[in-house]
């Protein structure tokens, strides 16, 4: 196999399962902050007996985001490093704000927030909790902003030509809010909110079907089904303009994202299908029209397809782009009918009496994940070949220093030493899970929780 | 320019301060887990592992901004360096994940085959980190085959050279040293007395080694002596240097650990201050063809996003550093376990 393609296998399996772990932190991180603050307001143990549970799992996720994000930090010199020369001067400086603004503050804070429950008061810990939940936010938008540059480039002229050339910044603040910045972080941050409001959905749901530290969990699982309500429904509509700008800015990924080839044709949106990418048919459950709609506001009118395309300007694998993309729109309208269900029994006081559908918010925490490493990969897979859009081919973009043995020595490395990561972080969580939060033993507030919410489970 | 030094200038020593702030903080935490193994008792070492407990992850985030500070301001650099070490990095990125992880899960089970694997992941990680960390900088120092494109051109094989091992072993050493003071000044009773001569040990095996690798590079290695031979009022350097490290076993006799810290902390930074003065202006030398050589000044970004990042950095430095003593702050003292520790 050549270089390249061992190293976008590479690059695409150390940063998926990067991208496991920081959007569960950011959105525990919240979660965490709410419990808290919830605590400091009303002095009911009960939320800060939740808020040291969630923090210890939040702990063990975040160890893991870390080891695995240092990998990526200088993943781009070894394996792209002709890649790292032509984009440095511009996506360096994002690197290195999102080091100094977002790591220092959240791993700083984090010692606090861990370790420092008997040695701050609890305002001091409550602000940690917040300094640790904002750097988190800021780490996504650092790198989202790298990313979205490389998918929108902007604010920069290019300098020196063949092997030389390379893009200069001539205007930081467009180079920052490139067109496509801003859509790609809102919609980035509700699915890390997601990711973590789910997992707490998750673990609450199987504390009540096993009828376990049940005054914990519920008011765990209202906080979290309030937040995913609220972000699956913005999901929505982030989605929505994140498609608007895709539409302007890089039309043959929307095209290979629906599988719509012929330029001349209306467009039609799919629910579920299949792109034979040989014969460059597309078949399967359709709005017709529907892509037409979104673009042009007009169900009729043609929208550009990937005919338009030179063939080495296209991305190829258009039915792995389809189902990617087509993943996450279906995970997305899960989640919002299972909120939405939810708190329309929360409303009718009936939240914890069907057991079913705590089974189902059970497994639950699979669907944002599913999201995410769909969206990206329908995001990063749409951008080729390219590896900055319309200027420099990711074919280019390679470390000629790197041979491809070295380039299979680390991929088995890593897949070794990721499989063996991914096992002991189940493990651990999964034992952390089972031994639960530390309850205090107050019969009083267990007693008066399971009055309010009347449940049937509770026997 | 600025001040009458040039852009490039200001960032290879904002980069140089970044490096020395990660070799002394993150130091201290990697010479701890190097010499982990020397503490037998389960207490000892959860105590040892609790001195760190607050403060390594944030270290760590120095090599994180070090990283972004050489691909921002020295692209060029960035990319030579890390393709050029592929392997040895990969080696060190793994070192780096196995060391996070067994901090992690050591505490998370009881029992004591659990605890002790993780123990020997724990220092065996630190002590490649250190070894690699070292053998990287002796061969940067030393200089890379380069070709008209700036890649490296040679054999990684290569890499393990007389000069390189020296001073990976003299930088483990170091480690270890800084590691020991650390901890004595956490520690109380049995333990702080086992590390007293633990540290002790530790300063006469940094002597030795630097001293070994020191000769070597007077003897062989002529281009990097060559500054201080031609710049002979730079001597004060490695003087003071000495000083530092004299100081150190003196104020441990007196039972000031705190200046014992600052003294091996001076060192670093002192070791650092020559390396860059040996080097400078080069990033990365190649010796054969000495015209491919990387420069700041032909591996730097624009003017313009020098100042980017130096506004960058002079809104950042007082923030972190703020927030950091805020937390040195609040563990400073001895360790105490309590129901949150490791
Ligand atoms: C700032 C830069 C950046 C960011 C934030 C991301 N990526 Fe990316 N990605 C790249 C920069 C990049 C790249 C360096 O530009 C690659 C390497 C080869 C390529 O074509 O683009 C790439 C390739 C790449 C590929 C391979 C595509 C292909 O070769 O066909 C996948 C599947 C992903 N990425 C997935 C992700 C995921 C799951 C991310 C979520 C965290 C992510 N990327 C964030
Ligand atoms: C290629 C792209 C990426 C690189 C180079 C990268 C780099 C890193 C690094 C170096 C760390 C460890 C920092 C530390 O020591 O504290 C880290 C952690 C983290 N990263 Fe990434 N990262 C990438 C993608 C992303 C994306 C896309 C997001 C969010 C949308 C993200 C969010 C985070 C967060 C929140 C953490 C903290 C650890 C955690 O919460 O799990 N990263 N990343
Ligand atoms: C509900 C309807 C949704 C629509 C219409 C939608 C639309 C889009 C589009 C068009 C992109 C590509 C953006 C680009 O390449 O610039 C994208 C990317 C992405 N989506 Fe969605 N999305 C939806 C739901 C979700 C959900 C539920 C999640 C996860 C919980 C999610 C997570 C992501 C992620 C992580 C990316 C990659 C980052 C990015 O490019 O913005 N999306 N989405």
């Amino acid at each position: 196999m050549d270089v390249e393609i061992l190293a976008r296998v590479q690059f695409a399996f150390t940063i998926a399962f990067h991208y496991i772990y920081p959007p569960l932190s950011i959105g525990l991180g919240l979660i965490i902050v709410i419990a808290e603050g919830l605590f400091l307001k009303t002095g009911n143990p009960l939320y800060e007996q939740a808020t040291r549970f969630w923090i210890k799992i939040f702990a063990l996720i975040f160890g893991i985001g870390v080891a695995t994000g240092i990998i990526m930090e200088f993943e781009f010199g070894t394996n792209w490093s002709t890649y790292s020369k032509y984009v440095g001067d511009i996506f360096g400086s994002a690197l290195a704000a999102e080091g100094i603004f977002a790591f220092a503050l959240e791993s700083g804070f984090l010692g606090i927030l861990i370790f420092g429950w008997n040695r701050v008061s609890p305002r001091v810990h409550f602000i940690s909790a917040l300094m640790v939940f904002f750097g988190s936010l800021f780490s996504a938008v650092w790198i989202v902003v790298a990313n979205s540059w490389q998918q929108t480039p902007a604010g920069f002229h290019i300098v020196g030509e063949g092997m030389n050339a390379r893009a200069e910044i001539t205007d930081f603040w467009a180079m920052v809010f490139n067109p496509s910045s801003v859509d790609r972080l809102l919609h980035v941050w509700c699915a890390a909110v997601l990711s973590g409001a789910f997992f707490v959905l998750s673990v609450s749901a199987w504390y009540i079907i096993k009828n376990k530290h049940l005054p914990i969990a519920r008011s765990s699982f209202k906080i979290a089904l309030t937040v995913a309500t609220i972000f699956s429904l913005l999901q929505l509509f982030t989605g929505h303009k994140s498609a608007d700008g895709v539409s302007k800015y890089q039309p043959a990924k929307l095209a290979a994202a629906e599988g719509h080839f012929d330029s001349s044709a209306k467009a039609d949106m799919y629910l579920i299908g299949y792109v034979n990418n040989k014969e460059e048919k597309t078949s399967g459950i359709k709005i017709p029209g529907g892509l037409s709609f979104l673009v042009t506001g007009n169900f009729n009118a043609p929208v550009k397809g990937l005919n338009a395309f030179k063939k080495d300007e296209r991305p190829s694998q258009v039915n792995t782009i389809f189902q990617f993309y087509h993943a996450m729109i279906i995970v997305g309208m899960m989640m919002i009918a299972m909120t939405l269900y939810a708190s329309f029994l929360w409303w009718r006081n009936k939240l914890f009496e069907k057991k079913w559908l705590m089974i189902l918010f059970v497994w639950s925490v699979l669907l944002p994940q599913i999201g995410n490493q769909s969206g990206w990969f329908t995001a990063e897979i749409g951008r080729q070949p390219w590896i900055v859009y319309g200027l420099l081919k990711t074919s280019d973009a390679l470390s000629k220093a790197v041979t491809a043995n070295q380039v299979i020595f680390s991929l088995i490395l890593f897949t070794v030493v990721y499989i063996f990561l991914f096992a002991l972080f189940l493990f651990l969580l999964n034992r952390k899970i089972q031994h639960g939060p530390v309850e205090y033993s107050n019969q009083e507030l267990i007693g008066d929780a399971a009055k309010r919410d009347n449940p049937i489970m509770t026997h | 320019m600025f001040l009458g030094v040039s852009y490039n200038v200001w960032w290879f020593l904002v980069f140089g301060a970044v490096i020395s702030g990660y070799a002394i903080l993150d130091g201290f935490d990697l010479g701890a887990g190097s010499l982990h193994l020397f503490l037998k008792k389960e207490q000892s070492r959860r105590i040892a592992l609790n001195a760190i407990g607050p403060v390594w992850d944030g270290n760590e985030v120095w090599l994180v901004i070090g990283g972004g500070a050489l691909f921002a301001g020295f692209p060029i650099a960035y990319a030579a360096i890390f393709s050029a070490f592929y392997i040895p990095f990969m080696v060190f990125l793994v070192g780096l994940i196995f060391r996070a992880t067994a901090i992690e899960f050591r505490s998370k089970e009881p029992m004591l085959w659990w605890r002790k694997m993780w123990d020997i992941f724990y220092s065996i990680s630190s002590i490649i980190i250190a070894l690699c960390l070292g053998l990287m900088l002796g061969n940067v120092v030393n200089g890379l085959p380069l070709n008209a494109q700036r890649e490296f051109s040679g054999n990684w094989l290569s890499f393990f050279n007389p000069f390189a091992i020296l001073v990976a072993i003299t930088t483990l050493a170091l480690f270890m040293m800084h590691g020991a003071i650390f901890l004595t000044m956490k520690t109380e009773n049995r333990l702080y007395a086992k590390l007293h001569i633990l540290a002790n040990n530790f300063i006469i095996f940094f002597v030795i080694s630097f001293v070994i690798t020191t000769l070597y590079t007077l003897l062989y290695i002529s281009h990097l002596s060559d500054f201080f031979k031609s710049n002979p009022h730079y001597f004060i350097i490695p003087l003071l240097m000495t000083l530092a490290i004299a100081n150190i076993p003196r104020q441990i006799k007196k039972g000031k650990y705190r200046y014992a810290f600052i003294s091996s902390s001076v060192t670093i930074a002192l070791l650092l201050i020559m390396v860059a003065l040996e080097v400078f202006p080069y990033l990365l030398y190649s010796p054969q063809t000495p015209a491919n050589s990387i420069t700041i000044d032909n591996a730097a970004s624009s003017i313009k996003t020098m100042k980017i990042l130096l506004i960058i950095a002079a809104v950042g430095t007082p923030l972190v550093a703020t927030y950091t003593s805020f937390v040195f702050w609040t563990f400073k003292g001895k360790v105490v376990l309590d129901e949150t520790s490791y």
